[in-house]
């Protein structure tokens, strides 16, 4: 029984940065910009929000700078993709160089530190009730700040005006134009959205999930979360489901290492990785022809003049 | 009205009839707001690099004005709208709108002095419902005047009803006729209350009916005071509805006139500047057998943004022109696929050219029976933007002209064969052998056409041939296709343009929702009952 609660809750934990980083990819790509920088931003957000929190002592002033050091990296992709109109693959992935790059020199000095995880919460009575008690009551404000988030989003993309025009920006950017939106001033809004949110992923993969800083500590996270993006194709509710699963993935082979299959462990690291493939492969599979993918998806925007 | 004023003063009747009078001029004050100046549009230029678009053009619109903008493709027209709706920005010249000088950054700066415009290629979004397409267009930010949906589309609804243009609010734009969509960039220009509303080709996807509902629309909305600005070239629809036009020619303004005072052929000389040649019927000629046979073809739709197609039943004599008419985005680009190759059938023996059953085989192997296809898209489909003519040429000959041996392209023979072409159909273009995306629309479709022309095809398919052509041009290229035919070839001609359809086939059909009608003698139907056909109704009566 406890176990079963153990393994749950892993898996939430696990999912989290997924889930964080995917859901501002998804605005963003709802906007019609493609920003492949996602592993860069999340390291960055991860190395400047370990410094900040050790430095300060604070995990809130971490969690702040972690985003904004994520959201100055956006506002450059920004800037080179929608103010200049370069291209936003090869901007994208020049973005995640950059972002290992500089997360490797900040955390540099404090390779070795350590903190205490964010605690969960702890709600008299609740959070000790047998079998769910620690999965709805006993998080870390993450977690409820991801959820809370999703549903949010699913809010604001289906029932707002200003979701509205995200979505159409993202969906025929020369009709958007034309009836009078601002694409870029739109754009540049949800890459910075995409931007904090990468950070928020980043801040809790160093302050929470494993609070210490390594270099390389996202670990392709950042990939999966993009692949992520497209399993849900661009729904956020798919993505809590999907970021479940690849979170589970995740978990199920440190368990299975840990059971000592005889499988060699390689393979089983392999796994959330393998299963990312796999769910593009069927999603492609399912959908003959026609893609759910935003019409202007990564097309650069030059108004003519 | 004033002069009555002054010269009654006395008795009871009297100051009755002053009363009225007051109200008459009370009303005349009204009315006078609702005409007068709207817009004037003064000495507007703009270039694009060493071609200037417009040269000082005037226009002036007033309010309750149906104003004509006439002139041919690559005319003008477009650059001078998108500059009036802030898509450009003009090199020289200045906008005065109600009596004050503006300048438009962008599209929003026109849109919030009332300037709406309805595009010739559509401004929509497939993806969205029409409710989401209409709300993203209104003004207004979330807290200013509440974001409900529901009640917008009760409002698209009573519109709808109001103007005759019904919609059902929550159907994906995807799965619209072009005649739908039509509607939703008129409703949502209706309801962002213009006070200019601009109309570029409203008609060209609308069967003859709907385009009498829209005229009646148009009407109502002048009346309310609203200018309007009617981009055509259908010359007829300009005569019916519009009080004052502006001629434009190659970017310079030609001329202002009155157009329901002048008739058709002087409006058409005004636009050309010459008389424009019509296209003559050839010699008598055999119509031999059949060559191109489509037999029961039926395709599945391959996206949800395309059409399938049911049954399709057609056959093409030598000698013969078969035009197929209906409104864009009924299974056209569908129907032209499967006869080309580009979509496979489901059986060889579907398809038939020649009597050889040709279903299951590919564009190049159909090519090498002698067949031939112009599809609608010329830059992209009918020709590679970046590459020089030459290379255009290989790429669509290179089997049937010889012009590769052992993999290695005769380059030479290539550049003959199109220098042939550009001679034969006056192609106009600069420089030697230059790349197809320079040169203009109308020029590049006389390329595409000449190109499979003469490789003398004995079966030619050709979607929308003289689409976004200039009249003369589309006389030439009218009367290649004709003189195909009349050497023994099987044309089949996939038209949206009625007129062209009437003036050069010998049997028509109708293509609607991915089924195609009967042939009819061209002599045997009138443009009523092709219309009919277009808007779906069955036409077995007239038969």
């Amino acid at each position: 029984m406890d176990m079963t609660q153990a393994v749950l809750l892993t898996i939430l934990t696990a999912a989290t940065p997924l889930l964080l980083a995917a859901l501002g990819e998804l605005i963003v790509e709802r906007a019609g910009v493609l920003n492949l920088g996602l592993e860069g931003m999340m390291a960055t957000g991860a190395a400047c929000g370990f410094a900040a929190a050790t430095l300060t002592d604070s995990t809130g002033l971490g969690v702040v700078a972690a985003m904004l050091s994520a959201m100055l990296l956006a506002s450059l992709f920004g800037f080179v993709t929608l103010t200049l109109g370069a291209n936003q693959v090869a901007s994208g992935l020049a973005l995640t160089i950059v972002g290992l790059g500089l997360s490797g020199l900040i955390g540099a000095g404090f390779v070795g530190t350590s903190r205490t995880a964010v605690a969960g919460l702890q709600i008299e009575g609740l959070s000790d009730l047998p079998g769910f008690g620690k999965i709805l009551f006993g998080q870390d404000p993450f977690v409820y700040a991801a959820w809370a988030l999703t549903f949010a989003s699913i809010v604001f993309l289906r029932w707002t005006r200003a979701g509205l025009i995200v979505r159409s920006v993202g969906e025929n950017q020369t009709s958007a134009h034309a009836i009078g939106l601002p694409v870029l001033k739109i754009r540049f809004w949800a890459v910075l959205f995409g931007g904090a949110c990468a950070g928020l992923a980043g801040a809790y993969l160093s302050l929470v999930y494993t609070p210490f800083w390594s270099p390389g500590m996202t670990a392709g996270r950042g990939w999966i979360a993009l692949a992520l993006v497209v399993f849900a194709s661009w729904f956020p509710m798919r993505l809590l489901l999907g970021a479940i699963l690849f979170g589970g993935a995740t978990v199920l082979q440190l368990h299975a290492q840990a059971a000592s299959l005889g499988l060699p462990s390689q393979l089983l690291s392999a796994l959330p990785y393998l299963a990312t493939l796999l769910a593009l492969v069927l999603m492609s599979l399912g959908r003959r022809g026609g893609s759910a993918a935003p019409g202007s998806l990564g097309q650069s925007f030059v108004p003519d003049r | 009205m004033e002069a009555d004023e002054t010269s009654t003063v006395a008795g009871d009747s009297e100051k009755q009839t002053q009363m009225l009078a007051s109200i008459e001029a009370g009303l005349a004050a009204d009315s006078a707001q609702n005409s007068g100046l709207l817009v004037q549009m003064t000495g507007i230029t703009k270039r694009f690099g060493s071609f200037t678009a417009n040269d000082s053009i005037n226009l002036g619109v007033e309010r309750g004005q149906i104003h004509a903008l006439l002139g041919e493709n690559g005319a003008g027209k477009s650059t001078l709208m998108k500059i009036l709706n802030g898509l450009l920005r003009p090199d020289e010249g200045e906008i005065v709108w109600n009596g004050e000088a503006v300048q438009f950054e962008s599209p929003q700066d026109a849109a919030k002095l009332g300037i709406s415009m309805v595009f010739q290629h559509f401004s929509l979004f497939e993806n969205m419902s029409v409710l989401d397409n209409i709300a993203v267009a209104l003004p207004g930010s979330i807290r200013q005047n509440g974001f409900n949906l529901g009640r917008l589309s009760k409002r698209i609804e009573e519109v709808g009803e109001a103007y005759g243009l019904a919609l059902s609010p929550h159907r994906p734009v995807y799965s619209l006729s072009a005649g739908e969509r039509q509607r939703i960039e008129i409703i949502r220009a209706l309801l962002r209350d213009p006070k200019l509303l601009v109309l570029d080709e409203p008609t060209s996807v609308l069967t003859p009916q709907e385009a009498d509902a829209l005229f009646v629309t148009l009407e109502q909305l002048a009346q309310k005071g609203c200018g309007l600005l009617y981009i055509s070239h259908k010359l007829d629809e300009v005569q019916r509805l519009c009080s004052k036009a502006t001629i434009l020619r190659g970017g310079k303004l030609v001329g202002e006139c009155d157009p329901r005072k002048e008739d058709v052929r002087s409006l058409a000389a005004m636009m050309v500047g010459s008389h424009v040649p019509e296209v003559r019927s050839p010699a008598l000629h055999k119509i031999g057998d059949v060559r191109l046979e489509v037999e029961a073809l039926t395709l599945p739709a391959p996206d949800p943004h395309a059409k399938s197609l049911n049954h399709i039943m057609l056959s093409v004599h030598g000698g013969e022109v078969l035009g197929i008419a209906g409104i864009a985005g009924n299974g056209q680009s569908e129907l032209f696929a499967a006869l080309s190759g580009e979509t496979l059938a489901p059986q060889a023996r579907t398809i038939l050219i020649d009597t050889m059953p040709v279903g299951q085989l590919d564009i190049e192997s159909r090519r090498a029976l002698g067949a031939a296809f112009i599809p609608e898209q010329r830059l992209g489909h009918g020709a590679v933007p970046g590459m020089a003519l030459s290379d255009n040429l290989v790429l669509s000959r290179h089997g049937t002209d010889r012009l590769d041996r052992y993999g290695m392209v005769n380059f030479r023979r290539a550049r003959r064969l199109s220098d042939d072409v550009i001679s034969k159909f006056d192609v106009r273009i600069s420089g030697k052998n230059p790349v197809a995306s320079s040169l203009s629309g109308g020029n590049l479709q006389k390329f595409v056409v000449g190109r499979e022309i003469l490789a003398r095809p004995g079966v030619l398919v050709v979607d929308q041939p003289t689409w976004g052509v200039d009249a003369g041009a589309a006389v030439a290229i009218r009367q290649a296709l004709i003189n195909l035919a009349a050497q023994g070839a099987a044309v089949l001609v996939i038209s949206q343009d009625l007129d062209e359809l009437f003036s050069i086939s010998d049997r028509m059909a109708v293509l609607h929702e991915g089924s195609l009608s009967a042939a009819l003698p061209t002599g045997q139907v009138t443009r009523e009952t092709i219309g009919l056909m277009m808007a779906g109704s069955e036409v077995d009566d007239a038969a």
